[in-house]
C-alpha cells in the first residue's frame, strides 16, 4: 500500500491532488481510499487530505486516514505545513514540498516567526512550484507542478498520471496544467 | 461500474438506486454534499429548506404521501428536527424514510461533538451505521426496506471519515419504485393525546421485534479469528480496528440501535477478553452492560475526539507512544482575504461592543487580531441573547450588538426578531448579508432567488421581512465603507428600540476575478500598523515594514479605507 499525505493551505487546491491520484489509481484497478477536510477548516487553515493507495488489486484497505509514522511520502504545497506533518513520515519516506511561504497568522501578526531553515529539517525534495506555475501561466497550476514532481519521483506512469490530472481539471485551463505538469516532471532529477 | 465516491456521494447515489424521489435538507458540515449530489439528477425532487424541521416536515409529507424520502442534516440539525422526527416515529411512514445526519467527531467544523446514536434512542428511532462508501450507498438502500417493513423513519448516521471520505463504489440501475397509495387513518397519523398514548405501544412493540429480526440481518456479521481478542464496532471505527488488529475476532454492527443481543452474547463468549470500541458516547457500551454482558469500553478508550488505528492499537494494548508536539506556528482557519465580514468585526472590535455572534464564516470574527465575539452556541441564537442582555442590565443595549449571518437569520433568526419587537427589547442586529450560505460551500437560501438547481424563484427580501415584523429602524450598507459603518452602528445602538443594520456584500469567493493586488507606498507609510488589526492574510508586517501579498489581495480596500496615511495603493474592484 501506497500512503501519501498532502499537506497544504486551505485554498491552495490539496482536493484537487487527492482527487487525481484517486483517479489515477482507479484508472489503475487499484482499491484507493481519500480523506478530506471541508468546512470551517478550509478557510485558509493548515488542511491535511490523506491519499492511501493499494499495490494491487486485491489488497483491501481498510482506515482512509495515515497515522503517525504511517506516510511513505508528504507531498507539501507549503514548506511550513510540510514541517507540521514531518511526525506522519515513515523512516525512509520522501518528503515533496514546494518552497512556497505562505505566513500563518500568528507570524502576519508579528507575534511568531516564520520557522527558519525548515529546509534541513525536511531533507527532502524542494520544487520551486510558484516560478513553474507562473511560467506556465498561472499561480493556481502550481499543484500540477507539484503533481508532476510527484509523477516523476515515485516513477509513476507519465502518460496516465498526466491523463488523470488532465481528465480532473476545467476544459480551459489544460494547456496551462499541462505544461505546468511538465515542468514539474522536469525539474526533479 | 465501480467509482470511488465520497461518502455522501455515496448515500445520494445509494438513494437514488432505491429509487428516492423527494430531498430535502439545510446544508450542514459534513453533510451537505448529499442532497448536492442530488440535485444533478432530474427525476428527484430537492430543495434547500430554510432549516431542519421544515426540511424534515418536508421529508414527512412526502413520505406519507407515498414518495421515498430522504433528508439529510448534521448532527446539530437534528436538535432542530427533533421536535417533529420523536412523533414521526410514533405515527409511523408510508413510503420509506431516511434521515441521514452527520455527526462530526473531533469538531472539525461544528459547535460541538454530539452523539447521534443518543439522540436516537431517545427518539426510539433505529440506526444504521456505514463504514465506507460501498456500505453509505449499500445501507441508504437498505434503510429504505426497513423503514417501510418496520413503518418507522431510519437514521443513517454518518461521521466525518465516512462522510468526506471517498472509497470504490459499485453502481447499479435505478429502481422503479411506484408511490405507495396513501390511506387517511386518523388514529395512525394524527398524533393527540388518546392516539398517542396507543402509539407509544406500537413504537416499543416495533423496538422489540426489530432487535430479534436484527439477530439475522446481514449488516450485524462476525469475522471469527483469533479467540482471545473479541471487538464490537461499527462505522467507520471497523476500518481502525481491521487495520490495527488484523488478529481480532469482530462483531461489526451494521444496526446501532437497536442492538441483537443474541450474537452479542454469543460473540463476547467466544473470546477471552471483548471490547466495545466507539467513538464518543459509550453507546453500545452502556447498552450491551445493560443486558448483563461482560464487556470493556470506555475504560480503555477516549471520550473525546475521532479515532484511528493507531489509537485502537494503542488503547487495545495499553502502550502509548509519547508524541513529542514541534513548536511552530499554528496555521488557524482565518476570514479569507477580501471577506466582506471582516470590516464589520474591525468596528465592532473598534468600538468594544458586546458581540452576540451565530454559526456561520462570521464566526471566524472571534480570532485574533478582531476577537470581536462574545459568545456563540447554535443557529439563531445572537438575536435571542442580545435580548437577554438588554433584560438583564439596564443600559447594556447601548453596547450589545447581535451578528447573524443571512442564511443563519432565515435558519432561525427571524422569530428571535419577532420576540424582540414584541416585547420591546432595545436591540441592534447586524444581519451580515454576503448573498449566500458560505461556510458549506456556497449554497443558495431563500433570499438568493434560486433554487438548489439554480433555477430563478422569488428572492425574499431581509428588509421586507424585517418591516412586516414590525422593525421600524432598518438600513444597508457596505461593510467595508467602515467610517459610514461605524456611524451606523453608534447611532443604532442608542436608540430604545430594535434596530437592523443589513452589512451586505457579496462572498469574495463568489466573484472569480483576476485581481492585480494592492501595494504599500512606503515613502506615505508611517508604520503605524493600524491596517494589521483587521487580520487580513493579505497584509503582512515584515522585519522592513508592512506590505501586500498580492496573490492574496482581492482589491476589497478595506485596509486602504482605514489607512490615515493613504498609504495603500490600487483602484478597489472587488
Amino acid at each position: 500500500m501506497l500512503s501519501i499525505l498532502i499537506a497544504g493551505v486551505g485554498g491552495q487546491g490539496t482536493l484537487l491532488a487527492s482527487r487525481v491520484l484517486g483517479k489515477y489509481a482507479l484508472d489503475n484497478g487499484f482499491d484507493c481510499k481519500l480523506s478530506e477536510v471541508h468546512g470551517m477548516a478550509q478557510r485558509g487553515g493548515s488542511v491535511i487530505t490523506y491519499v492511501k493507495i493499494s499495490h494491487d488489486p486485491l489488497e483491501k484497505i481498510y482506515s482512509p486516514i495515515i497515522d503517525e509514522g504511517g506516510a511513505d511520502v508528504i507531498l507539501a504545497f507549503e514548506k511550513l505545513e510540510a514541517l507540521r506533518y514531518l511526525s506522519y513520515l515513515k523512516k525512509g519516506g520522501v518528503v515533496l514540498y514546494s518552497s512556497q511561504e505562505i505566513l500563518p497568522m500568528p507570524v502576519v501578526a508579528g507575534e511568531r516567526e516564520y520557522p527558519k531553515e525548515i529546509e534541513k529539517e525536511l531533507d527532502g525534495v524542494e520544487v520551486d512550484a510558484l516560478s513553474l506555475a507562473l511560467k506556465a501561466g498561472n499561480a493556481k497550476t502550481a499543484n500540477s507542478v507539484m503533481l508532476g514532481a510527484f509523477c516523476k519521483i515515485m516513477k509513476l506512469d507519465k502518460e496516465k498520471f498526466s491523463a488523470a490530472l488532465l481528465a480532473c481539471i476545467p476544459q480551459k485551463t489544460v494547456e496551462m496544467n499541462r505544461k505546468a505538469f511538465e515542468y514539474g516532471y522536469e525539474t526533479v532529477k | 461500474m465501480k467509482k470511488l465516491l465520497l461518502g455522501d456521494f455515496a448515500v445520494a447515489r445509494g438513494a437514488y438506486e432505491a429509487g428516492v424521489k423527494v430531498a430535502t435538507a439545510y446544508p450542514g458540515t459534513p453533510s451537505t454534499e448529499i442532497t448536492e449530489e442530488l440535485a444533478r439528477y432530474d427525476d428527484v425532487y430537492s430543495e434547500w429548506s430554510p432549516n431542519e424541521k421544515v426540511a424534515f416536515e418536508v421529508a414527512y409529507g412526502s413520505a406519507l404521501k407515498g414518495a421515498r424520502t430522504i433528508v439529510s442534516m448534521k448532527h446539530v440539525g437534528l436538535n432542530v428536527a427533533a421536535d417533529p422526527l420523536f412523533t414521526a416515529v410514533y405515527a409511523g411512514v408510508n413510503a420509506g424514510l431516511v434521515v441521514a445526519v452527520a455527526d462530526d467527531p473531533s469538531v472539525f467544523s461544528s459547535q460541538n461533538e454530539q452523539d447521534t446514536r443518543l439522540t436516537a434512542v431517545s427518539a426510539k428511532c433505529p440506526v444504521l451505521e456505514p463504514s465506507d462508501s460501498q456500505e453509505a450507498a449499500d445501507f441508504t438502500a437498505y434503510a429504505f426496506e426497513l423503514s417501510e417493513k418496520y413503518d418507522t423513519p431510519i437514521i443513517l448516521r454518518l461521521t466525518t471519515r465516512v462522510a468526506h471520505s471517498q472509497s470504490l463504489v459499485e453502481l447499479k440501475e435505478r429502481k422503479d419504485v411506484p408511490l405507495k397509495p396513501y390511506v387517511k387513518n386518523i388514529a395512525k397519523y394524527v398524533m393527540m393525546p388518546a392516539n398517542a398514548r396507543k402509539k407509544h405501544y406500537v413504537v416499543e412493540d416495533r423496538l422489540k421485534s426489530l432487535s430479534e429480526d436484527s439477530e439475522n440481518f446481514a449488516i450485524n456479521r462476525t469475522e471469527m479469528n483469533s479467540e482471545e481478542l473479541g471487538i464490537i464496532c461499527s462505522g467507520g471505527v471497523y476500518q481502525y480496528v481491521k487495520e490495527a488488529l488484523p488478529q481480532a475476532s469482530v462483531l461489526k454492527l451494521g444496526m446501532v440501535y437497536p442492538l441483537p443481543y443474541k450474537l452479542i452474547e454469543k460473540f463476547a463468549k467466544s473470546v477471552k477478553r471483548c471490547i466495545v470500541a466507539e467513538e464518543l458516547a459509550p453507546h453500545l457500551e452502556t447498552l450491551i452492560k445493560a443486558h448483563g454482558i461482560k464487556v470493556e469500553g470506555k475504560n480503555i478508550f477516549p471520550l473525546c475526539g475521532e479515532f484511528s488505528s493507531k489509537l485502537v492499537r494503542e488503547c487495545v494494548s495499553g502502550e502509548r507512544a509519547e508524541v513529542c508536539p514541534i513548536d511552530i506556528p499554528a496555521r488557524p482557519p482565518v476570514l479569507c482575504a477580501g471577506c466582506p465580514h471582516r470590516g464589520v468585526f474591525y468596528v465592532l472590535s473598534k468600538l468594544k461592543l458586546n458581540v452576540l455572534g451565530d454559526i456561520g464564516c462570521y464566526t471566524l470574527g472571534a480570532v485574533t487580531p478582531l476577537n470581536a465575539m462574545d459568545s456563540v452556541i447554535c443557529m439563531g441564537a445572537s438575536i435571542g441573547m442580545a435580548i437577554g442582555f438588554d433584560k438583564a442590565e439596564d443600559g447594556a443595549y447601548q453596547k450589545t450588538v447581535a451578528v447573524i449571518g443571512d442564511s443563519t437569520f432565515i435558519h432561525s433568526g427571524i422569530t428571535g426578531l419577532i420576540d424582540a419587537v414584541y416585547n420591546k427589547a432595545r436591540v441592534t442586529v447586524i444581519v451580515v448579508d454576503n448573498r449566500t450560505t458560505g461556510m458549506t460551500g456556497h449554497q443558495n437560501h431563500p433570499a438568493t432567488g434560486k433554487t438548489i438547481k439554480n433555477e430563478p424563484t422569488y428572492p425574499l427580501s431581509i428588509e421586507e421581512v424585517c418591516k412586516a415584523v414590525g422593525v421600524n429602524s432598518i438600513r444597508v450598507v457596505n461593510p467595508d465603507e467602515v467610517a459610514e459603518l461605524e456611524k451606523a452602528v453608534k447611532e443604532e445602538l442608542v436608540k430604545e428600540e430594535v434596530s437592523v443594520i443589513i452589512a451586505r456584500k457579496p462572498c469574495v469567493l463568489l466573484t472569480k476575478k483576476l485581481y492585480q493586488g494592492f501595494s504599500v507606498d512606503r515613502e506615505k507609510c508611517k508604520n503605524c500598523k493600524q491596517c494589521l488589526k483587521i487580520g487580513c492574510p493579505a497584509i503582512i508586517n515584515g522585519t522592513d515594514g508592512v506590505s501586500i501579498d498580492k496573490s492574496l489581495c482581492t482589491e476589497c480596500g478595506l485596509c486602504k479605507n482605514i489607512c490615515k496615511f493613504k498609504a495603500i495603493e490600487g483602484v478597489v474592484k472587488c
